[in-house]
């Protein structure tokens, strides 16, 4: 994207401003946000990981070692909501808070304070989650789907978790009106919306359809909360009400928020392989369009999730072909990435290798998705861990990926250091092979009829949860590099271009790099 | 960023809220939806309409049971209240005799089937039957009987009628025995 005006070269000294915490309590500059949302987001993601770590080490082999099967189950419950709320939907605020208004011009958020609070309610509302599990009864052991009539039986952890789900959805829809405001009024002059970075395009429709999702699921657990002590009956069967119901509403938000997890780093991945192809991305309408039914086509797919909870042969017809229509917004978005990559002058810089490891295995995750699609399959393979596999296939290999290319990516333009390459590569391969063994064999302990969030298992899995554990405790301690690398490269490291990358392109690149506290007050104009 | 801008902003974040605010309302509004919906398609009546299916009828094909019924030598009127049904082999059916005792006293019978064709009477299944115990009729006395039956599936499929045939016999033994002296006339 060309520009007439460059960035401010000088870098602001602002001695006003308080210092210390408080400057991070009151701050309402997006880059200093979007830092604090991507370090609390790597903090969860350990928390969460920690987790994941300690399930693994129970299903290392069968038999109840570590854990009793109730506190098993509630950190299977934390690992599920922590990751989803409080690691990966914050990363991609944090990315979305530091980039986007530097990608479409502008010179912060629209609403800083408004930015300031969705960050700082993150706090109260993961402390909530991580307490619960010492409050007596411990915490929500329902699974992260919160299905009665478990979840209206449980103690007091379920109620931290049902208030720590509100404020995080508030959280999110504050930040989602944000981000929409920020894009839609404060985009440069010139910068026409078809001409907008992928990654802003992404976002834009991510966030309109938090805020249509996030405040039904707060719903829903509120009424959840009013069954359990306020004498109402919307799905304690004893009163009159539906447990199915919850399904419906639930999945009603939850099959939209598995793209609102996704389609962020579909835009990402859409950047990064561009920068690296060194060509413009291939069928950019195409993608805008993809991502759009995709986020359409979302609102009418939640009854696969409920194959098995009851529906006659026409609902799940239906569920199954709309849920198969998925595959073709998503095929062009992947024909396209390779499309962009055909004939290009590719480089495996570690941004591209994670968004090429996102393409090979996102697309796998895809295609089990497509299999469990099928309302016969899926009937058999429903609560197994082929599902488990599936969706890490998506959220882990989807998601995490492209959080990691991002951070590669734009890492220069924060710190205004080079990281470490060599190191950065080592993370990919570390983390590609220790991801496909951890995963990749739960399809087979699927196949086999493995049930999900059981602590135990029949003899037969042995072999194939040991070989899954010791891949999780591999992909787990590659993670410490990771951090390594980030800080190494705040602290220091060859000093980066204004743009580092020489296929990069975009708005963000026109600033120097470090970018300076405050960019684009005086908004570019684009021809 | 300029007033003009920043009241922009502020009509949008209003908006955006209220969109908010109305899907929170919206979860709610889902709950009499649903009940509405369920009522419209059955959504949730699956497990009342799934009646158990008996998957041993052969519905290929029809067998045709003809009725055919006699006295011997008893003053009483028999005849099947139909004529003839089709039944699908497997399948349980019911067919309906009506028997009068036209005598002043009452009396003790009891029906004896026959079938044909013969070989028909091994794949020819009844459930119950008034044959399976004696009828004993007040004098003037009508009643109507039933017999339950299914066809064996395994029914060669060159017989395709089947005529249930049954006679009635006074019971050997009864004290009225001795009134056969008195020709009936049947």
């Amino acid at each position: 994207m060309e520009t007439t005006a460059m960035g401010h070269a000088e870098v602001h000294d602002h001695g006003h401003g308080p210092t210390g915490l408080k400057r991070w309590l009151t701050t309402t500059n997006h880059k200093d946000i979007g830092s604090m949302y991507l370090w609390f987001s790597f903090a969860m993601f350990i928390v969460g990981g920690i987790m994941a770590l300690l399930i693994r080490a129970e299903l290392f082999e069968p038999g109840l070692q570590f854990l009793d099967p109730e506190r098993y189950n509630q950190i299977v419950t934390l690992h599920g909501l922590i990751m989803v709320f409080g690691a990966i939907m914050p990363a991609f605020v944090g990315f979305a808070n530091w980039m986007i208004p530097m990608q479409i011009g502008a010179s912060d958020m629209a609403f800083g304070r408004l930015n300031n609070w969705s960050f700082w309610l993150l706090i109260p509302a993961s402390l909530l989650l991580v307490t619960s599990l010492f409050v007596p009864g411990g915490a929500a052991g329902v699974g992260w789907t919160l299905y009665p009539p478990l979840s209206i039986q449980m103690g007091m952890g379920m109620d931290l978790a049902i208030f720590s789900v509100h404020i995080l959805g508030i959280s999110s829809i504050l930040g989602s009106i944000n981000i929409i405001t920020t894009i839609l009024n404060l985009r440069a002059p010139g910068m026409t919306m078809m001409k907008m970075p992928m990654f802003a395009w992404t976002w834009l429709i991510t966030a309109f359809l938090i805020i249509a999702v996030m405040p039904v699921f707060a719903g829903a657990v509120t009424m959840l909360l009013t069954d359990r002590h306020f004498g109402t009956s919307f799905f304690s069967a004893a009163g009159g009400g539906d447990p199915v119901l919850f399904q419906h509403v639930f999945w009603f938000f939850g099959h939209p928020e598995v793209y609102i997890v996704i389609l962020p780093g579909f835009g990402i991945i859409s950047q990064v392989i561009s920068a690296f192809s060194r060509k413009p991305l291939f069928g950019y309408a195409s993608m805008v369009y993809a991502t759009a039914s995709i986020a359409v086509l979302s609102f009418f797919v939640w009854g696969h999730h409920m194959f098995t909870s009851g529906m006659p042969v026409t609902g799940q017809l239906f569920y199954m072909y709309a849920t198969m229509l998925i595959a073709i917004p998503t095929g062009v978005k992947v024909f396209n990435w390779i499309a962009t990559m055909w004939r290009g002058t590719l480089t495996f810089e570690t941004p591209m290798l994670f968004a090429l490891g996102f393409i090979f295995l996102f697309t796998m995750g895809g295609f089990s998705g497509l299999v469990l699609a099928m309302t016969a399959v899926d009937v058999q393979m429903h609560n197994t861990y082929y599902v488990v596999a599936h969706f890490h296939y998506t959220m882990v290999a989807g998601a995490l990926f492209s959080a990691f290319a991002a951070v590669y990516y734009w890492l220069p333009k924060w710190t205004g250091h080079m990281y470490n390459e060599k190191l950065g590569k080592v993370h990919f391969w570390l983390t590609m092979a220790f991801f496909n063994m951890t995963f990749f064999v739960q399809h087979f302990l699927g196949l086999a009829g493995m049930p999900r969030r059981i602590p135990d298992y029949a003899l037969q899995f042995a072999d194939f949860n040991r070989i899954s554990s010791i891949g999780a405790f591999g992909l787990g301690i590659s993670q410490l590099l990771f951090l390594y690398i980030v800080v190494s490269c705040i602290k220091g490291g060859p000093k980066a271009a204004a743009k580092p990358w020489d296929g990069a392109e975009g708005l963000e690149w026109d600033v120097p790099s470090p970018a300076p506290y405050h960019t684009w007050e005086i908004q570019p104009q684009v021809k | 960023m300029s007033a003009s801008v920043s009241s922009k902003n502020r009509t949008l974040l209003t908006r955006l809220a209220l969109f908010s605010l109305l899907m929170f309302g919206f979860g709610y509004a889902l709950v009499p939806l649903y009940k509405v919906f369920c009522n419209i398609t059955g959504l949730n009546a699956v497990n009342l309409t799934a009646a158990p299916v008996n998957s041993q009828v052969d519905t290929g094909r029809l067998v045709d049971i003809e009725f055919d019924s006699n006295v011997h030598d008893l003053p009483w009127k028999f005849r099947p209240l139909q004529s003839h049904i089709s039944v699908h082999p497997g399948e349980v059916a019911q067919a309906e005799f009506e028997v009068v005792n036209t005598r002043g006293e009452p009396m003790t019978g009891q029906a004896i089937p026959s079938y044909g064709p013969r070989e028909a009477g091994e794949y020819f299944k009844k459930i119950t039957c008034f044959c399976f115990n004696k009828q004993t009729l007040a004098a003037g006395e009508s009643r109507h009987m039933p017999v339950v039956f299914v066809v064996d599936p395994a029914l060669p499929r060159d017989i395709g009628t089947i005529t249930l045939s049954y006679t009635f016999f006074e019971v050997e033994g009864n004290k009225r025995a001795e009134a056969k002296a008195i020709p009936t006339g049947s």
